[in-house]
């Protein structure tokens, strides 16, 4: 799956790097542009073009009901001079962090039991499986789920009551930052898992004899030898996590009854209001915040190497 | 209320089915109301298209407006914000709008809309008085906000500016409207709640709720505030700067204390945070007390002593209207003022427009229950046939007369609404 996203593009992006076969009667030059002719259509019509038009209407003027063209920075200075942007994408980076985390840690370890613990190639695809059944419904039904539960008349309260565990409901399990990261992890995990597990599978088994040939325990096997090849899955597994995270609106809306802000909802608060260069200002801005998040990420693995 | 559906009134094969019979029913609604009848043949290719916010747009109507006027009607349910933008930047993709008079307000300048004749509309004197006069009864005070009828009304056929009293041009036919206050959940409340102040009530931390719709959250707020003293407004649907700040900042204190559960966005929300008992006082629309209710959970609608903010809608002709198709679409207001429709909405709990119409299309019970504020004395069921209420009951807030009488605000837009819009922004991200 992460094989097929990552090379395409480089196909598309680097059309000359198969330039060394000898072509007949087209050159190699003009070839490579054909193949990659229809991705770079794609890629420009429902990619590049959406984005500009994006980056161009933020510098638009807005009435209360009505958009105008026009040439001004009045939207980026409006959101670069109040102080709850900056409290709001301080927000968003918090969730993206906190989700990032979690999800690393447990679908790391998930991963690893399916790669190494799991002996027969049968269980690991039916366990596999398992994992994806959730996906089977939407997103939104599965966050929404959560609500009845963490509510405070809902299982989680009752059950811990009846066991004696509390005497009053937990009131920050529902519509709290904790209900909010909770969904993100259990949407995203399976993010995570999936390229992990992909790279886990591709280690050779004979490393890890030898690793132990050498009388590495397992806890050295794991960061000497599994972490260091896993890096590139980790790293695709982080950039969905945190694009997702950084990008959600409907979840922070849903899980904190709307008491939480992060970017998204931002942008959508000013959708529904009409208000559309600010929205798109702000899109920009959260663009390039996660462009340069992804470019941090980026310099400590090679990912295209490694690959 | 944010998702976007296409409601088609009426499939293709029921078109089919009803073109024979078109032109009997037509004639027959005719014979019947007394109204000018178009002639049959052309009436049944006329399609009329109508947008609206999803309380009046109603599949029940489309199907109706077939069978009774021969034409077809279609609805398009959309939220109030897609509503104003759609009547502001696309008058060619609607023929009938149906809005709020607040969103009328802002829409009307654009040139969009069109005057309708009242000598057209055949119970146009039986209209309540709030949409003409501005006053229910002639010793009623007009309260604050974007009261319907300083908006109703033009010049003339091409006026723009709104006029102060009648003038024979009405910019909307007023169609639905109410009082809104907050609703409670008295079992977990257990006493009587009576102003306006209780949401702010530390009573009620952590148990509290607001709507996170600004224009009209703000008015829920400055009912509040109001009430508890802190802020003595010069208009509450028009606020200065100075004063939405301070009901701002009112707020973000509470909320900074915990006093919210959760703010809620959509309907069902609403319905499910007081279902669920997550929250025990909230604004709250008359419907969907209504559905709390029908779970057979206790939900009233709690009247206040400091009154009701009111909203109210109607509909208005696109600019583009002419011909047959404006006198289908008078045909059809005329319809909608005949009290089949207005029957229909009254029994879900909303006003019609023109009560003693409706009364016609209502059971002696039904009228005496939702109108009267008088004591049930059978079931009381919705149009959809949900019971609503036992033998015995009477109407939270009680008569037509004491809810509406009690209005403190209309659902306005202010001067300063881009601002308010952004201290809201602030308020929820606090």
């Amino acid at each position: 799956m992460s094989d097929q996203t990552q090379t395409i593009p480089l196909e598309a992006t680097m059309p000359a790097a198969t330039g060394k076969r000898q072509s007949h009667g087209m050159s190699d030059a003009l070839s490579g542009w054909l193949m990659s002719l229809p991705l770079a259509l794609i890629l420009f019509f429902f990619l590049l073009l959406p984005i500009l038009t994006i980056v161009i209407v933020s510098f638009w003027g807005a009435t209360e009901y009505s958009i105008y063209p026009a040439f001004q920075f009045d939207n980026y200075e409006f959101l670069l001079t109040s102080p709850v942007t900056y409290q709001v994408f301080l927000n968003t980076i918090k969730y993206a962090v906190i989700a990032w985390a979690a999800t690393l840690l447990i679908g790391f370890t998930i991963a690893y039991f399916l790669a190494f613990h799991v002996r027969s190639l049968v269980w690991q695809i039916a366990l596999f499986l398992l994992c994806t059944i959730p996906f089977w419904t939407s997103n939104i039904i599965r966050m929404i789920s959560w609500i009845p539960f963490l509510g405070r008349n809902g299982i989680a309260n009752s059950t811990l009551m009846d066991l004696g565990i509390i005497d009053q409901p937990l009131e920050w399990l529902l519509y709290s930052d904790f209900a909010v990261i909770l969904a993100f992890v259990h949407l995203y995990t399976l993010f995570m898992v999936v390229p992990i597990f992909n790279t886990m599978m591709r280690i050779d088994k004979s490393l890890l004899e030898a690793a132990y040939d050498n009388g590495a325990t397992g806890f050295q096997t794991l960061t000497n030898v599994i972490i260091p090849l896993t890096k590139p899955g980790i790293m695709i597994g982080s950039i969905f996590v945190i694009t997702l995270v950084m990008g959600d609106f409907i979840t922070v809306r849903f899980m904190s009854g709307s008491q939480k802000a992060n970017v998204g909802r931002l942008i959508s608060n000013d959708i529904g209001l009409l208000q559309y260069p600010s929205a798109c200002a702000t899109a920009v801005i959260l663009l390039i915040t996660v462009l340069l998040v992804i470019a941090v990420m980026l310099r400590f693995v090679d990912i295209r190497k490694e690959l | 209320m944010t998702t976007k559906q296409d409601k088609k009134g009426v499939s293709r094969r029921s078109v089919l089915k009803g073109a024979a019979a078109t032109a009997g029913a037509a004639l027959g609604s005719g014979a019947i109301t007394g109204f000018p009848t178009i002639w049959a043949q052309n009436i049944k290719d006329v399609k009329l298209r109508q947008f609206g916010t999803g309380v009046s747009n109603l599949n029940d109507v489309a199907q109706k407006v077939k069978e009774d006027l021969g034409f077809t009607l279609e609805m398009t349910a959309l939220d109030s914000d897609s509503v104003t933008q759609r009547a502001a930047t696309q008058p060619d993709s609607f023929d009938i709008a149906d809005i709020e008079y607040w969103i009328c307000k802002k829409v009307w300048p654009t040139g969009n809309l069109q005057a309708m004749d009242t000598s057209k509309i055949a119970n146009y004197d039986k209209i309540v008085g709030i949409f003409k006069s501005g006053k229910l009864t002639p010793e009623s005070v007009i309260a604050q906000g974007t009261a319907p009828h300083s908006v109703g009304f033009v010049d003339g056929p091409d006026g723009t500016t709104f006029a102060e009293e009648e003038t024979g041009w009405m910019t909307l036919i007023p169609t639905i409207y109410n009082a809104d206050t907050l609703g409670i959940r008295p079992d977990l409340i257990g006493r009587p709640i009576e102003s306006w102040t209780e949401l702010l009530n530390p009573e009620f931390k952590g148990k509290a709720s607001i709507l996170d719709i600004s224009s009209i959250g703000i008015m829920d707020m400055a009912m509040v505030c109001e009430a508890m003293g802190e802020i003595a407004y010069g208009d509450k649907g028009n606020m200065t700067r100075e004063e939405i700040d301070k009901t701002i900042a009112i707020f973000t204190e509470a909320k900074k204390n915990g006093q919210f559960r959760a703010f809620w966005k959509t309907f069902d929300e609403s319905v499910n945070l007081m279902a669920s008992g997550e929250v025990v006082i909230q604004s709250m629309w008359s419907p969907a007390i209504t559905a709390v209710k029908s779970r057979g959970i206790s939900c009233v609608y709690q009247p206040l002593k400091e009154g009701y903010r009111s909203w109210g809608g109607g509909i208005g002709l696109s600019k583009s209207l002419s011909g047959l198709e404006l006198d289908a679409a008078y045909e059809y207001i005329n319809w909608y003022l005949s009290g089949w429709v207005g029957g229909y909405l009254m029994r879900q709990g909303y006003y019609s427009a023109v009560p003693e119409t409706s009364k016609e299309f209502m059971s002696e019970n039904e009228w005496g229950y939702w109108f009267e504020g008088k004591e049930a004395t059978d079931v009381i069921t919705s149009p959809t046939g949900d019971k609503l209420a036992a033998a015995g009951e009477t109407r939270d807030g009680g008569s037509f007369y004491d809810r509406m009488g009690a209005v403190a605000c209309w659902n306005a837009v202010m001067d300063e609404n881009q601002y308010m819009v952004r201290k809201w922004n602030e308020f929820i991200a606090a």
